[in-house]
């Protein structure tokens, strides 16, 4: 290895950054009374949420609940009309266009579907925040992706393209770019959609397993529960834009709320509906026979 | 496909398309007749005709210049014809100026002939003697005229 | 009444529609001209869309210029033997191809064949939240993607509209003196008599150099702004291809009762 030590220098100075902002109590990612509509339609009413370094968090909840949203209020991608969302001590709704983007140096997002460059090489993909942000020697920086990629378990894949991945590998390249320039906070937008079970059961350990070794913070929006309350260490349930029970896994799966109780176990009926409001069946009925 | 292909195929087609450029300067139009310096000169007309703006200067059936301004003396009632004459050609201050055509039908510009004069032409200078366009409208007129003055004559 | 009423409210709603469209599009002009700097300072990315825009259109560029330039040949002769000027055919030729036909008709095919694939591209990396992912990277998606792409188009399109034209009196003169016998020191000597460099050659590039920008800009703009589907890729892609049409010609009367209004 002709850069070992130039690496293992590179890694000891960013081990020493981690030392010096870690011994700081403050949380990661703090949100107050955060509160956001799409013109008329709100979508978030007054969402409190605490996210410290070293803890991987689930923030789950149904299909248009705003977790998204939420997860875009933190990237810095929407401005909340109401409330405060401050990331590693910084207000989001005081920065400029720059100091967002040199706070999401220290960001990494994993979108749904991977959102790999699709005319680029798998390391040219997780080469491309080092490109961008680093002047890092060329030969530094492959050996720096490889490392990456070794981490995901893709290394014999640097070559291939994006188009020529299975989902789940794409999957794991994205993780891997997204964690390129060991990021002090990764988000994560529905990690498990469309994996199958094995590639699931992967990209779930993976995540544990960067966050604890990069010692970042991590939100994960996700509906699949049980996966996710074996993995993280504390959830957050939304639902209609504000959150309506919090905790550990244990605690959840041990809740009375009915709510989370539906949720958890997948029942079809519940505080969330199965029928779209609609009028009575039969008024329908007696109307047409009248 | 590698960076050094890519930068071939580009540097081909930057080349090939500056070529394209080059050809239709040199070639095509008359790239070296229209550049370097003018100098400017006037000239008024009684009737330009259908003189244009950039129509040919020529000289001895030579270009020498194009007509670069048309205007109209509000005092005598006079046309003023502005000709930017190229730097390299020096013309004797008591040169004419006439407006022939090209061909019957073909499109008008200013003949020059040369006078004897000891000095040259200087940017800004006038041009004294002039010679109108030959109007086919008032030639034809004045032929049926002198016609119709002739008959009754040989009548008599 | 109450149809004529629904009448006037969709014309008013086209109208702010188009205005502020329109409006986002100048905003979009500027926004890509300001991040426009490191698409110069790192020349690879704007060398890779030359290759994208410029060296992938030379191929129906050049075809369609020889097509073009025959059938000029063909027609012009046609024409001026009626008048007993044939002579007068590399004029003919040179001056229709220099001044309209030349940026004119490579400008559409520019926006055909390389404007659309832009949109689709932009559009697609939209649709499959590349964009984005660029945008969290802080990456800004208008200097690196769109500044480059914008850039690659304006700067092929002179390029391939004189090579268009070329390529068209090469036409011209294969049909006319070659094939049909007009004697060739005519056909050059007319023709290089009554072109003029400046008046006409530059012009013609000058309005090649306009068309280049229209359609980049478009291309690029139809591409940010499409809706992030399947379907809405398609459309911004029509899209691409109709209003390039129509803004080139309308840019062409301008630019020729601007350029040419004294003769």
């Amino acid at each position: 290895m002709r850069s070992f030590a130039r690496i293992a220098a590179s890694f000891a100075l960013r081990f020493f950054k981690y030392v010096n902002t870690a011994s700081s109590k403050e949380p990661v990612v703090q949100l107050e009374q955060v509160r956001f509509a799409y013109g008329e339609r709100e979508i978030l009413r007054g969402v409190d949420l605490t996210v410290h370094r070293g803890q991987l968090v689930a923030i789950m909840g149904g299909s248009g609940s705003g977790k998204t949203t939420l997860l875009r209020l933190i990237g810095g991608q929407l401005r909340a009309n109401a409330g405060r969302v401050t990331v590693a001590g910084q207000d989001l709704s005081r920065l400029s266009t720059s100091a967002l983007y040199a706070l999401r140096r220290r960001m990494g997002m994993l979108f749904q579907f991977g959102a790999l460059f699709t005319d680029m090489s798998v390391l040219d993909n997780v080469a491309f925040p080092l490109r961008e942000h680093t002047d890092l020697p060329a030969e530094i920086v492959r050996d720096l992706v490889l490392m990456k990629l070794h981490a995901v378990g893709l290394r014999g894949a640097a070559g291939l393209m994006p188009s020529e991945l299975s989902g789940g590998m794409a999957r794991r390249v994205a993780l891997a770019r997204a964690v390129a320039l060991d990021p002090l906070l990764v988000l994560y937008d529905e990690p498990f959609a469309g994996l199958d079970p094995i590639s699931l059961g992967v990209t779930g350990q993976l995540i544990r397993r960067l966050n604890d070794a990069l010692g970042a913070a991590s939100i994960m929006v996700t509906h699949d529960v049980q996966v996710s309350l074996g993995l993280v260490d504390y959830v957050y349930f939304v639902s209609d834009g504000v959150i309506v029970a919090r905790g550990t896994p244990d605690e959840i799966r041990a809740s009375a709320d009915p709510f989370v109780h539906q949720f958890v176990h997948a029942e079809p009926d519940g505080p969330v509906p199965f029928h779209y409001p609609a009028p009575p069946l039969a008024s329908l009925i007696e109307g047409a026979t009248a | 496909m590698s960076r050094t292909t890519l930068d071939l195929w580009v540097g081909i087609f930057v080349a090939a398309g500056f070529a394209a450029l080059v050809f239709l300067a040199v070639k095509v139009g008359s790239y070296s007749g229209s550049s370097g310096p003018t100098y400017a000169v006037s000239a008024e007309f009684d009737n330009i005709g259908g003189l244009k703006v950039r129509a040919p200067v020529k000289s001895a059936g030579v270009v020498v210049g194009r007509v670069g301004g048309i205007g109209f003396d509000e005092k005598t009632f006079r046309a003023v014809v502005r000709l930017d004459l190229d730097g390299q050609f020096e013309f004797p201050a008591d040169t004419s100026a006439s407006i022939l055509t090209s061909g019957l039908l073909g499109e008008q510009y200013i003949g020059l002939d040369a006078g004897g004069d000891e000095t040259n032409l200087k940017d800004g200078d006038k041009l004294q003697i002039t010679q109108s366009a030959v109007v086919l409208e008032k030639l034809i007129g004045q032929f049926l005229f002198n016609k119709a003055a002739e008959t009754p004559a040989t009548a008599k | 009444m109450n149809a004529f009423g629904e009448l006037l409210r969709k014309i008013g709603a086209l109208t702010i529609d188009g205005i502020w469209r329109l409006g986002f599009a100048s905003r979009f002009f500027v926004a890509v001209l300001r991040y426009s700097g490191q698409s110069f300072r790192r020349l690879p990315l704007t060398i890779r869309e030359i290759y994208f825009s410029g060296v992938l259109s030379l191929l129906i560029i050049l075809v369609s210029g020889l097509f073009v330039g025959m059938v000029l040949g063909l027609q012009g002769y046609d024409i001026l033997q009626r008048f007993g000027s044939s002579d007068a055919l590399g004029i003919m030729v040179a001056l229709s191809l220099l001044r309209e036909l030349g940026p004119v008709v490579a400008g559409l095919l520019f926006a055909s064949r390389a404007g659309s694939a832009v949109t689709a591209e932009i559009g697609l990396m939209k649709t499959t939240e590349q964009l984005q992912a660029m945008d969290m990277m802080a990456v800004n998606p208008v200097a690196r993607v769109v500044a480059p792409r914008f850039w690659g188009g304006v700067i092929s399109m002179p390029l391939l509209a004189a090579m268009f034209s070329a390529m068209g009196i090469f036409g011209g003169w294969l049909i006319g003196v070659v094939a049909i016998g007009v004697d060739d020191g005519a056909f050059w000597s007319q023709m290089s008599a009554s072109v003029d460099f400046r008046y006409d050659v530059v012009n013609g590039v000058v309005k090649s150099f306009v068309f280049g920008v229209a359609v980049s800009l478009i291309a690029v703009f139809e591409g940010y702004d499409c809706q992030p589907t399947a379907e809405g890729v398609s459309r911004a892609i029509t899209r691409t291809v109709v209003s390039s049409a129509l803004v080139i010609l309308a840019l062409d009367f301008v630019l020729t009762s601007f350029m040419f209004r004294g003769l």
